[in-house]
C-alpha cells in the first residue's frame, strides 16, 4: 500500500490558503526540490497546491484557528523563549541583590516575589512547555505522520499555556505576585500568613498552565503509540520518541497530584476548608508530599526530553547508530519509573522516620544507574563512530561536563546526613542549576542549532555561535561552581541579603559576575539565531546527514509534512533510503489523495506499527482558542473572587467543549463521507478502534492519578496526621453511607447498560432504539448523581471545622462532577445517534464514552470503601 | 566523597573528549559488540553500583549515629525546647523555667537534645557548625541532638523560607564550659 504510484483524479484549482507561513523563512514548496514528474506521477507542484488547500494555515486574525502541530509547536517554543527571557531577567535581579552584602536594591517583599517567580517561570512556563513544544513540532515528522492525533487539543493546550502564563506574570507587575517560594509551602502560603491574592495567582495560574501540560502529555503519548509510519514497530522508533513517550506518561501521572494539591490549597484559602491547617486536623506536610510527588518527577520530565535530544543528535554527528539502543530504552523507562519513588528526598529535614529516609536515600542514588548507562552509551557511540564536530556538538560537550557534575553532587545529596547539613543552602541551589541548566538548557540549545534549518531553511554562523557557547559555559561555571562553596560555608537559600564578614561576600560577588557573563552569552546566542534568519546560507537537503524522517520534509516544512506517507523498514529511514524525501513529495508513498478534502494520517498498531485505519483529523477551528479564552475568564474571576462570573464562564467553557465534541464522526465538519480509496482501510470513526480510545484511557489515567492523590491525602491524614480528629456524629456512617452505596449500585447497572449498548453498536447489532437507549443510560447516571448528592446532604458536613469533613466533601464533589460529565456526554450521544453522526456505520464514540462510565464506577466503589468501610476498620467512627 | 566525585567527573569528560578526537578505528561488528558491552556494563552498571554501595555503607551508619536515640547508659541529655516564630526564636529550659529570645546557651562537651516546634509557619532549626538541620513544623515536634565540642559562640539561622524577614532570623548560640554553664544557670535564676 505504499510506494505504488496511483493515478488519482485531482481537483481543479486550489481553495484559499497559503504556504507554511510560520517560521520567518520563505515557504518553500516541495516543487523546488522534487524532481519533475515522470511517468504516471502527478505533478508535485499541483499536489502541493491541493494539499495546501486542505492543510494550509490562514493568516491574519484567523491564525488563532490554526491547529496544525508545526505552527502550534513553534508557538510553544517562541512563547517559552519569551518566558525564559523574563525568568532570566528575574535571575539577574537576584544576582544583583546578592552581589554585595547588605544590598537593598529590592525590599524583602519584592525579593520574595522575584525569587518565587524566577523558579515558577523557569519550571512551569519555560522548561516543560519548551520541551513539549519541541516534541509537538518534531514528533509527527519523525514518525512519518502528518499531524498529532488530537490537533484541537494541541491548540487548546497552547492557548491555556499562553493565557495562564500571562496571568501569572501579570501579578508581578501588579506587585501581588506569589511570594512564598515556588514550592508554596503551607502554612506560609495559606490565607493566615499570605492574606493577599499572591498565592492565588500561583495556584490558579499554574493549574491553568498545567491543563496545557497534561493535554500535551496525552496527545504526545497517543500519537506516538497510534500514528506512526507503517512498519515502524516499537523497536524501530527513533530514540527521541521513546524519551517523549516516557516524558508524556510521567506528565500524565505526575502533574495531577500537584493539580489536586493546588485545588485543595485554593479551597483552603478561598473557602476555609482546612486540609493543611494543623489547628483543625490538617497537616502542612501533606502539601509537601503532594508537591514533591509531582516535583521530583518534574526534574526528569525536563531532563528526559533533553537527553532525547542528545540521543538524537549524537549518533548523527558520530556517523553511526547509537550504541545499545535497547539498553537506552530500558534506562529511560527505568528512570521514569524510579523517579516516582524519590520525592521524599526533598523532605529529609522534615522529621521523617529513619527507615523511610534510608529507603528514599537508596532509591535516589539508584537513579544514577540508568543515567550512567545513557552517558556511557553516548561515549561508546562516539568511540565507535567517526565523529564530526559541528556547533551542536560543542553544546553537547558542555552538557556532559555540567550535567555529570550536577549528577555527582546529586548522589552526594541523596546521602541523608550530608543532606541534613547542606539542605536549603546555596549548595542545593548550585546542584539544581547544574542539573537543570546542564541537563536541559545545553541540550536544548544544541537541538535548536541542529533543527534551525528546519525552522528557517537556513544555517547559522559557526563563529558567533562559538562565542555564545563559551560565554554561557564560562559564566555558568563561574556562577554556580563557586556557589557550591557558598553553600558549604553555610549560606541558606532564599535570603534577600546577608551580613558582611561571614565569608560569603567574595563568592557571592564572583557568582554575580558569572551570572552576568552567562546572560551576555544568552544574548549572543539569541543574536546569532536572529541574524541567521536574514544572513544564514540556505540549508541543503538533510544538512547534517541525519537518519530520522523529519529531514525528509521540505525546509521549512509545509503544514501537511509529507505529500505521501512513508513506509519504514529500519531504525534509520534516511540512511537506508537517502532519496525518500523526493519520493514522498512526488506522491509515491501512502495516502497521497486529497480530493476528499479531509486531513488524514495513518492509524497504526501500537506495537507492530502496521496500518489499522485512517485517522481523519479536524481542520482549523476557533473552538480551542475560545475555550481557553473562557477558561482565562474563569481564572480571572476566581482571582477577583467573583464566583458568579466564574460559574457563568465555566458553563461557557463546557458549552464550547461540547460543541467541539459535536464536530466529530459523521458530522458534516468531520467526515460525512466515509469512502476511502480501494485497498485502504476504513476511517477511524467507522471502526471500533480509534485513537480516542487511547486518548480517553490516558486522560482517565491522569484523572485517576488525581483521585488516588486525594485518597492518599485521606489515608495519610487518618494514619499520620498529628492533629487529625473525627467530629462527633454526622460523617459517612449511617444514612449517608447507605445512600452512597445505593448510588454505586445504581451506577453499576447504568454502567453495564452503557457497555452493552456501545458493544452492540460496534458489532453492528443495534441497539434498536439507539437514541432512546443512550438517553435511558444517561437517566441512570442522573439517578446515581442525585443519590451522591443526597449522601452529601445527609452527611451533615461542616467543611470549615475539620479536615475530616473537608476531605469527604471533596471526594463526594469529585464523584458529582464526574457523574455529571458522564450523564451529559451520554445524552449528547443520544442526540448524535438521532442526527446520524453516530450509529451502526460510525459506532466508535459510545465506546470512548463507555470508558468514562467504567472509570466512574471504580471511583464510586473506591469512595465507598474509603469513606464508609475504612474508618470503622481503622477504629474510627 | 568530593575527591571521588571530582575524579569521576574528570574521567568521564576525558573519555568523552578522547572519543571525540581519537582517529576513528575501523572495528568489526563482533569487536564493536564487545566494546559496547564493556562500556555499558562497566560504566553504566558497575561504576555507579559500587559508588552507591560504598556511599550507603558509610552513610546509613553515619546517619544512625546522629540520631537522638536514648543513651545506652548514664542520664538522659539536657533538653531544651525551641519554638520558631516569624521571625524569632523562643528558647525554653524546662528544667529551670528559663525563657530566652534569639539566644541559646548550652554546655559544651556533652550532647543536648533540642525539641523544636513552630508557632506559625514552617521554620528550620540550623546551627551549621553543630549539626544538620531539622524543620519546625506547626502541629508537630521534632527532635535533634547537638553537641558543641568546644566552648564559644556559634551562629544559628532559619533554613526554611518563612516570610520576608527570613534572612534576619538569626540565633546566637553560646556554648559554655560545664562549670560556666552551671554558673550561667545560677545567674538566670535556675
Amino acid at each position: 500500500m505504499s510506494g505504488d504510484a496511483r493515478d488519482w483524479p485531482l481537483p481543479r484549482g486550489g481553495r484559499e490558503g497559503e504556504g507554511a507561513g510560520e517560521g520567518g523563512g520563505a515557504g518553500t514548496g516541495p516543487a523546488d526540490k522534487a524532481p519533475q514528474s515522470s511517468g504516471g506521477d502527478p505533478d508535485p507542484a499541483r499536489l502541493h497546491e491541493d494539499f495546501n488547500a486542505v492543510w494550509g494555515n490562514p493568516r491574519g486574525w484567523r491564525a488563532v484557528t490554526i491547529v496544525n502541530h508545526t505552527a502550534i509547536g513553534l508557538r510553544f517554543m517562541l512563547t517559552g523563549l519569551g518566558f525564559f527571557l523574563f525568568g532570566g531577567l528575574l535571575a539577574m535581579l537576584i544576582r544583583t541583590q546578592l552581589a554585595l552584602p547588605g544590598h537593598t536594591i529590592m525590599t524583602p517583599e519584592v525579593y520574595a516575589q522575584v525569587f518565587t517567580m524566577h523558579g515558577t517561570v523557569m519550571m512551569f512556563l519555560f522548561a516543560v512547555p519548551m520541551m513539549e513544544g519541541l516534541a509537538v513540532y518534531l514528533l509527527p515528522k519523525m514518525l512519518g505522520a502528518r499531524d498529532l492525533v488530537f490537533p484541537r487539543l494541541s491548540a487548546l493546550g497552547y492557548w491555556c499555556y499562553l493565557f495562564g502564563g500571562l496571568i501569572l506574570c501579570a501579578s508581578l507587575f501588579l506587585g501581588i505576585a506569589p511570594d512564598a517560594g515556588w514550592f508554596m509551602y503551607t502554612p506560609l502560603a495559606s490565607a493566615t500568613y499570605t492574606p493577599g491574592p499572591n498565592s492565588d495567582f500561583w495556584l490558579i495560574g499554574v493549574t491553568f498552565v498545567e491543563i496545557s501540560a497534561v493535554s500535551a502529555g496525552v496527545e504526545l503519548a497517543v500519537s506516538i503509540l497510534r500514528a506512526r509510519a507503517p512498519g515502524m514497530a516499537l523497536d524501530k522508533m527513533p530514540l527521541y520518541a521513546w524519551y517523549i513517550l516516557t516524558m508524556a506518561m510521567m506528565i500524565v501521572i505526575g502533574f495531577p497530584p500537584l493539580i489536586l494539591g493546588s485545588i485543595l490549597l485554593e479551597l483552603e484559602r478561598a473557602a476555609g476548608m482546612p486540609f493543611f491547617d494543623p489547628t483543625r486536623g490538617g497537616d502542612p506536610i501533606l502539601w509537601q508530599h503532594l508537591f514533591w510527588l509531582f516535583g521530583h518527577p518534574e526534574v526528569y520530565i525536563i531532563f528526559l526530553p533533553a537527553a532525547g535530544i542528545v540521543s538524537t543528535l549524537l549518533p548523527v554527528f558520530a556517523r553511526r547508530p547509537v550504541v545499545g539502543y535497547a539498553w537506552v530504552v530500558v534506562a529511560v523507562l527505568t528512570t521514569g519509573f524510579i523517579s516516582f519513588g524519590l520525592w521524599v528526598h526533598h523532605m529529609f529535614a522534615v522529621g521523617i522516620p529513619m527507615l523511610a529516609q534510608a529507603f528514599f536515600s537508596a532509591a535516589s542514588m539508584l537513579v544514577a544507574i540508568p543515567t550512567a548507562i545513557q552517558v556511557f552509551s553516548w561515549i561508546a557511540t562516539l568511540w565507535l563512530g567517526r565523529p564530526v564536530f559541528h556547533l551542536p556538538m560543542l553544546w553537547l560537550t558542555g552538557f556532559l561536563v555540567i550535567f555529570v557534575a550536577g549528577g555527582l553532587t546529586g548522589v552526594m545529596l541523596a546521602l541523608v546526613p550530608f543532606d541534613w547539613q547542606v539542605h536549603d543552602t546555596h549548595f542545593v541551589v548550585a546542584h539544581m542549576h547544574y542539573v537543570l541548566v546542564g541537563g536541559m538548557f545545553f541540550p536544548l540549545i544544541a537541538g535548536l542549532y541542529y533543527w534551525l534549518p528546519h525552522f528557517s531553511g537556513r544555517m547559522a554562523s559557526p563563529a558567533l555561535g562559538r562565542w555564545g557557547f563559551w560565554l554561557v559555559f564560562g559564566g555558568f561555571n563561574l556562577n554556580f561552581l563557586v556557589m557550591h562553596w557558598t553553600g558549604l560555608l553555610g549560606m541558606p537559600r532564599r535570603v534577600n541579603t546577608y551580613e558582611a564578614g561571614l565569608g560569603w561576600d567574595l563568592p557571592n560577588l564572583i557568582s554575580s559576575i558569572g551570572g552576568f557573563v552567562m546572560a551576555a552569552g544568552v544574548v549572543t546566542v539569541l543574536a546569532d539565531i536572529l541574524l541567521h534568519f536574514r544572513f544564514g546560507r540556505p540549508a541543503p537537503d538533510n544538512p547534517w546527514q541525519a537518519d530520522t524522517l523529519e529531514w525528509a520534509t521540505a525546509l521549512p516544512p509545509n503544514p501537511y509534512n509529507f505529500i505521501s506517507l512513508p513506509r519504514v523498514e529500519g531504525r534509520h529511514p534516511l540512511w537506508d533510503q537517502p532519496g525518500i524525501g523526493r519520493e514522498l513529495a512526488a506522491g509515491r508513498g501512502g495516502l497521497a489523495v486529497i480530493d476528499h478534502g479531509r486531513r488524514e494520517t495513518w492509524g497504526t498498531d501500537p506495537a507492530s506499527g502496521e496500518v489499522r485505519e485512517i485517522i481523519h483529523l479536524p481542520g482549523n477551528t476557533a473552538l480551542p482558542f475560545l475555550a481557553a479564552l473562557a477558561l482565562a475568564v474563569v481564572c480571572i474571576a476566581l482571582l477577583a473572587k467573583a464566583y458568579g462570573v466564574a460559574l457563568a464562564a465555566a458553563v461557557v467553557v463546557a458549552g464550547l467543549l461540547l460543541r467541539w465534541s459535536w464536530e466529530n464522526g459523521a458530522h458534516p465538519a468531520a467526515a460525512p463521507d466515509a469512502r476511502t480509496a480501494p485497498g485502504d482501510p476504513p476511517l477511524h470513526s467507522r471502526t471500533a478502534d480509534g485513537p480516542g480510545l487511547w486518548g480517553m484511557a490516558l486522560t482517565l489515567l491522569a484523572d485517576g492519578a488525581l483521585y488516588l492523590a486525594l485518597l492518599f491525602g485521606w489515608f495519610y491524614l487518618w494514619t499520620v496526621g498529628p492533629t487529625w480528629e473525627v467530629p462527633e456524629g454526622g460523617g459517612m456512617a449511617g444514612r449517608a453511607g447507605r445512600l452512597l452505596l445505593a448510588a454505586a449500585v445504581a451506577h453499576t447497572l447504568a454502567q453495564f447498560a452503557m457497555q452493552r449498548c456501545a458493544r452492540r453498536m460496534a458489532q453492528g447489532r443495534g441497539p434498536k432504539h439507539g437514541a432512546a437507549a443512550f438517553a435511558a443510560v444517561a437517566a441512570g447516571g442522573a439517578l446515581a448523581l442525585g443519590l451522591v448528592y443526597a449522601a452529601l446532604r445527609a452527611a451533615g458536613l461542616v467543611v470549615t471545622a475539620t479536615a475530616h469533613d473537608a476531605v469527604i466533601a471533596v471526594v463526594l464533589g469529585y464523584s458529582l462532577v464526574h457523574l455529571g460529565m458522564a450523564t451529559v456526554v451520554t445524552l449528547l450521544q443520544a442526540l448524535r445517534v438521532r442526527r446520524g453522526y453516530v450509529g451502526l456505520e460510525a459506532p466508535y464514540e459510545p465506546l470512548v464514552v463507555a470508558r468514562l462510565w467504567h472509570y466512574n464506577g471504580g471511583v464510586l466503589w473506591s469512595s465507598y470503601a474509603a469513606l464508609v468501610l475504612f474508618p470503622p476498620a481503622w477504629g474510627g467512627i | 566523597m568530593l575527591t571521588v566525585g571530582t575524579i569521576v567527573l574528570i574521567g568521564v569528560v576525558a573519555l568523552w573528549l578522547h572519543a571525540l578526537r581519537r582517529p576513528s578505528a575501523m572495528v568489526g561488528p563482533v569487536e564493536a559488540k564487545r566494546i559496547t558491552l564493556l562500556w555499558l556494563v562497566g560504566g553504566g552498571l558497575l561504576l555507579p553500583g559500587f559508588a552507591i554501595i560504598a556511599l550507603l555503607a558509610f552513610g546509613i551508619p553515619a546517619g544512625h549515629r546522629m540520631l537522638p536515640l536514648p543513651p545506652a547508659s548514664g542520664e538522659a541529655p539536657l533538653r531544651i525546647e525551641v519554638i520558631g516564630h516569624q521571625w524569632w526564636w523562643e528558647v525554653h529550659y524546662p528544667d529551670t523555667g528559663v525563657v530566652l529570645a534569639d539566644e541559646l546557651h548550652l554546655p559544651a562537651g556533652q550532647p543536648v537534645d533540642v525539641v523544636v516546634r513552630s508557632a506559625d509557619v514552617i521554620h528550620s532549626f540550623w546551627i551549621p557548625r553543630l549539626a544538620g538541620k531539622i524543620d519546625m513544623v506547626p502541629g508537630r515536634s521534632n527532635l535533634i541532638r547537638l553537641q558543641a565540642d568546644e566552648a564559644g559562640e556559634y551562629r544559628g539561622q532559619c533554613a526554611e523560607y518563612c516570610g520576608v524577614s527570613h534572612a534576619f532570623m538569626v540565633l546566637r548560640v553560646v556554648a559554655h564550659e560545664p562549670a560556666a554553664y552551671a554558673a550561667w544557670q545560677q545567674e538566670r535564676g535556675g
